[in-house]
């Protein structure tokens, strides 16, 4: 055995598990905010994920105890089931969480290898499939309780409807609504201010930061993120502040708080320097934007961050970084 | 006194042990029976015997003359008498045995008559040539000959000046303890050091986590009748890395592929300025170090020994304990393993580090890079070991060389954090031996080609001269001409193939070999690299020999 003879600490089960944790409160702040129906959701992807995993390690020759315990699975379930609609049906779950864990991650060579961030490939091949059930959304607790029910399903129901809708149609039709994105595209924005996805959104950002806090992710890619974002809503809105939502709107937003510090953080596939970190994110900002506004899906996340994931190898060869003794500025070869 | 001091990227902070052995006095090991003494302890080439087997040989006396400009001498640490001049197991990460001066001691320990240099009244080349002679090299582990960094070249003057006794490494206080308790004679050998690089900044620069000893040298400082700074610096490693220490006290950086002198700053360990006080005034040549004796021992601890003192002495010296697995020269972040311990201490010893499981667990099996970037954050060279490891892996030592493969200064600290715990100082060094490797098969090739060119025009020549002649014994002899010239010749072809096949042979092989790496570095995944890179080395010997082969075979023709 060669030096160096000690270790640190870490290892890659501590850094996803880490981020299973960070995720709680944006589990929680959902549970609240649309019932506990995405329990059932995470429970399923997550079970789905670990079949998956053990048999591709099989296939592939691996042992499975060493990377079933990485949690990289789990974390990629939940990241996929935290995207989709609550309530969505159980072979969209499942069907995403196979593409995400089978062909984005092992057929591409395992952990670590992949180029595409996996649970955003499950969540693109979904969109592009089934484009209907990815659009229903249950409502938040304030919108819902608009209509008559006024009560969250209990987490028995979730289960019924994720498993084949026992519930009356009508029932169903009054707890969904079109994704809030839909809503604001179709002009109803002044409706779906305040009534909680707000909430989502924080509670996405609280686990970001602790990941921040951790040193699990570093500054660059969230930030760049948020920027481009902000930065493109705001030019689009200041030319047309009637037709384009303003910036805060769109940087709000559970999905963008979740792409932000977790997905678009996936270290296997973006970019490594610290200035690549800040093009990546500055990228999937200004894409996911551009999609969101003219591409013909309700958000561009997804898409944006697949179309970065592409980028990688030539933004970490244009920006390495010095290196000590170096250049000033290095001629790059 | 305060010094405002920059920070360099990167670095690491394992803990330090260093109090298992920096409180106990420094302990003179006993003079062992037998002292194998490596001609192989510097870098550069290895010195020359002086002795030969069976001579009597007294304490001090130079056993081993300094070879070329980058050498120095190697002296007996004993009296006694040579008993061998031949190959022995020594501390090298190749695992290879390598030339060895053996001692029968006598007990006598009977020195050769010595006595202090005058060395202000010395030339400066003088007194360099003497210290080449008193064997003098770098005792913080590099061990680069000292006579040769103490000379300023053509700039004639370095201006600063740095002393260093960071210690960065875990467990190991050779240093720690030679500061606190010979503090006047590092500053003496720092005055000798001045005076020969026309210093006017001289920095001693102490981690921390050395309170003991920054007392003592600031002490033994204030007596001087010049000024010196001692600086203590944050603890972290590796710090005590001379760059690393050029840039927490000056800010500067030493570019890329230059030498510290090139930005007019020379680096000394504490140990070599001792070494050096000891030389210039008691005539002492290098023959005894400190060794740190830490680990899984009953007593850490320090120890003064003689170069060549096998290590199992000093660790039944410490106490030895059950449940050893491991033994390490140096310290766990850089050191290297022993596969014998019948090998010497050396100059480069700063300590033997004895291991077990539970203090130095087994590393856990390696997962896939994650490309965390952990690993960037903390490389002190400021490399992507990320993008390092990909390649070496991937056998792309081209790339891997673009990305700067040979700034890495396998300090470890990329390992230390890897959360995926791949032993990545283990790729960067089999990427490195590779592509010597292929240098000097390229080389070899090289020479190879030359020297066939050369005899092929050698032989057209003789081949015209020996036409000439008969050409001119034919038309002396017009009667017959037929027979001879044909004969002579057909000679000379069948020769050259012959030489033609030898050298295509050579290549075969040479081309054989740089195949072979191609599947090495893919099924390097098993970390026991030490193998490894004991079978370059051994290749490396082969390509040498390959390139000497044509050169005895023309010699003989
Ligand atoms: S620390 Fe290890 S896992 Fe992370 S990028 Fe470096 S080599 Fe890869
Ligand atoms: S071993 Fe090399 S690559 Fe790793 S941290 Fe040290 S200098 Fe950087």
């Amino acid at each position: 055995m060669p030096s160096p003879f000690i270790l640190d600490r870490s290892s890659v089960t501590q850094i996803m598990a880490w981020v299973l944790v960070a995720l709680l409160p944006g589990i929680g702040a959902y549970v609240w905010l649309f019932g506990p129906g995405i329990l059932v959701t995470l429970t399923l992807a997550t079970v789905t994920a670990l079949a998956a995993e053990t048999a591709m390690l099989k296939a592939r020759g691996y042992p499975a105890k060493p990377f079933l315990t990485d949690l990289s699975a789990i974390v990629t379930a939940w990241l996929l089931a935290l995207s989709l609609p609550s309530l969505a049906p159980w072979w969209l779950i499942i069907t995403g969480t196979l593409f995400a864990i089978v062909v984005a991650k092992h057929l591409y060579g395992g952990l670590g290898q992949n180029i595409f961030n996996p649970a955003m490939i499950g969540y693109a091949v979904l969109i592009v499939s089934f484009p209907v059930q990815m659009t229903q959304w249950a409502g938040p607790l304030e919108l819902t309780s608009l209509d008559s029910s006024g009560v969250h399903l209990t987490l028995a129901q979730s289960a019924a409807v994720i498993f084949g809708s026992d519930l009356p149609k009508a029932t169903l039709d009054a707890i969904t609504m079109a994704t809030p994105l839909d809503v604001l595209r179709t002009g109803l924005h002044q409706q779906m201010t305040g009534v909680g996805f707000e909430w989502l959104a924080a509670a996405f950002l609280l686990g970001g930061l602790l990941l921040w806090a951790l040193r699990i992710i570093s500054w660059q890619v969230p930030l760049a993120f948020l920027a481009g974002i902000w930065l493109t809503a705001g030019f689009l809105h200041f030319f047309d502040a009637g037709r384009f939502g303003a910036p805060w709107f769109h940087l709000f937003t559970p999905s963008v708080m979740l792409c932000a510090f977790f997905i678009a953080t996936d270290p296997v596939s973006g970019a490594t320097t610290p200035r690549g970190k800040l093009v990546f994110g500055l990228g999937a900002g200004f894409l996911t934007m551009v999609i969101r506004t003219w591409g013909g899906f309700p958000d561009g996340v997804a898409f944006a961050i697949l179309l970065m994931n592409v980028c990688v190898p030539l933004i970490d060869q244009y920006t390495q970084p010095r290196i000590y003794g170096g250049a000033r500025k290095e001629p790059r070869a | 006194m305060s010094r405002e001091l920059f920070t360099f990227k990167g670095g690491v902070h394992p803990s330090g042990h260093k109090e298992a052995s920096n409180t106990r006095p420094i302990h003179p090991a006993p003079l062992p029976k037998t002292l194998v003494i490596p001609l192989r302890q510097h870098i550069g080439n290895p010195a020359k015997p002086r002795v030969s087997v069976g001579e009597r040989v007294l304490k001090g006396q130079m056993i081993a003359a300094a070879s070329g400009a980058i050498s120095t001498a190697v002296h007996a640490s004993s009296s006694g008498v040579v008993t061998a001049i031949d190959e022995q197991p020594v501390p090298h990460i190749s695992g290879l045995a390598d030339l060895c001066i053996t001692i029968k001691t006598d007990g006598r320990d009977e020195w050769i008559p010595h006595a202090p240099l005058d060395y202000q009244t010395m030339t400066a080349a003088d007194l360099r040539l003497r210290l080449r002679d008193m064997g003098l090299a770098g005792l913080g582990g590099a061990v680069f000959p000292s006579a040769v960094k103490l000379d300023p070249g053509t700039a004639q003057t370095c201006p600063t000046l740095i002393i260093n006794g960071g210690e960065c490494e875990p467990w190991i206080t050779c240093d720690d303890v030679l500061m606190r308790s010979h503090a006047d004679e590092i500053l003496q050998g720092t005055a000798i050091m001045r005076h020969l690089l026309g210093s006017s900044e001289i920095l001693i620069g102490i981690e921390d986590n050395k309170p003991e000893a920054l007392d003592a040298m600031r002490a033994a400082a204030a007596k001087l009748d010049f000024a010196v700074e001692v600086i203590a610096v944050p603890a972290c490693y590796p710090g005590g890395g001379a760059k690393q220490m050029i840039e927490t006290l000056t800010g500067k950086q030493v570019p890329s592929g230059k030498l510290s002198t090139d930005i007019g700053i020379q680096v000394f360990n504490v140990g070599t300025a001792h070494a050096l006080a000891r030389a210039v005034h008691h005539g002492e040549p290098l023959i005894s170090r400190l060794v740190t004796v830490t680990g899984h021992v009953l007593r850490p601890q320090n120890f003064e020994v003689l170069i060549g003192t096998p290590m199992h002495l000093l660790i039944t010296l410490a106490g030895d304990r059950e449940g050893m697995s491991g033994v390490l020269m140096g310290g766990p972040m850089m050191g290297m393993p022993m596969p014998d311990l019948e090998v010497p201490v050396i100059k480069a010893t700063n300590c033997i580090l004895v291991k077990s499981d539970a203090l130095f667990p087994p590393l856990p099996r390696a997962l896939p890079c994650i490309r965390c970037t952990r690993c960037a954050d903390a490389c002190p060279a400021e490399l992507q070991p990320q993008e390092l490891f990909r390649f070496a892996k991937a056998g792309d030592f081209g790339r891997a060389q673009e990305y700067h493969l040979f700034d890495c200064i396998e300090c470890g600290c990329c390992s230390y954090v890897c959360p995926s715990h791949i032993p990545l100082v283990d790729f960067y060094r089999y990427a490195k031996s590779e592509i010597w490797a292929h240098e000097k098969d390229k080389q070899a090739a090289d020479l190879a080609r030359e020297r066939h060119e050369f005899r092929l025009f050698r032989q057209e020549r003789e081949k015209a001269e020996k036409a000439e002649k008969l050409a001119a014994k034919a038309q002396a002899k017009r009667a017959e001409l037929t027979a001879t010239p044909a004969a002579s010749g057909a000679a000379t072809p069948t020769e050259a193939d012959a030489k033609k096949a030898l050298i295509a042979a050579a290549l075969a092989r040479a081309q054989a070999k740089k195949a072979e790496a191609a599947p090495q570095n893919t099924d390097n995944l098993s970390p026991d690299t030490q193998h490894e890179i004991a079978e370059i080395e051994a290749r490396r010997a082969k390509i040498l020999e390959l390139a000497r082969q044509p050169l005895e075979s023309e010699e003989k023709t």
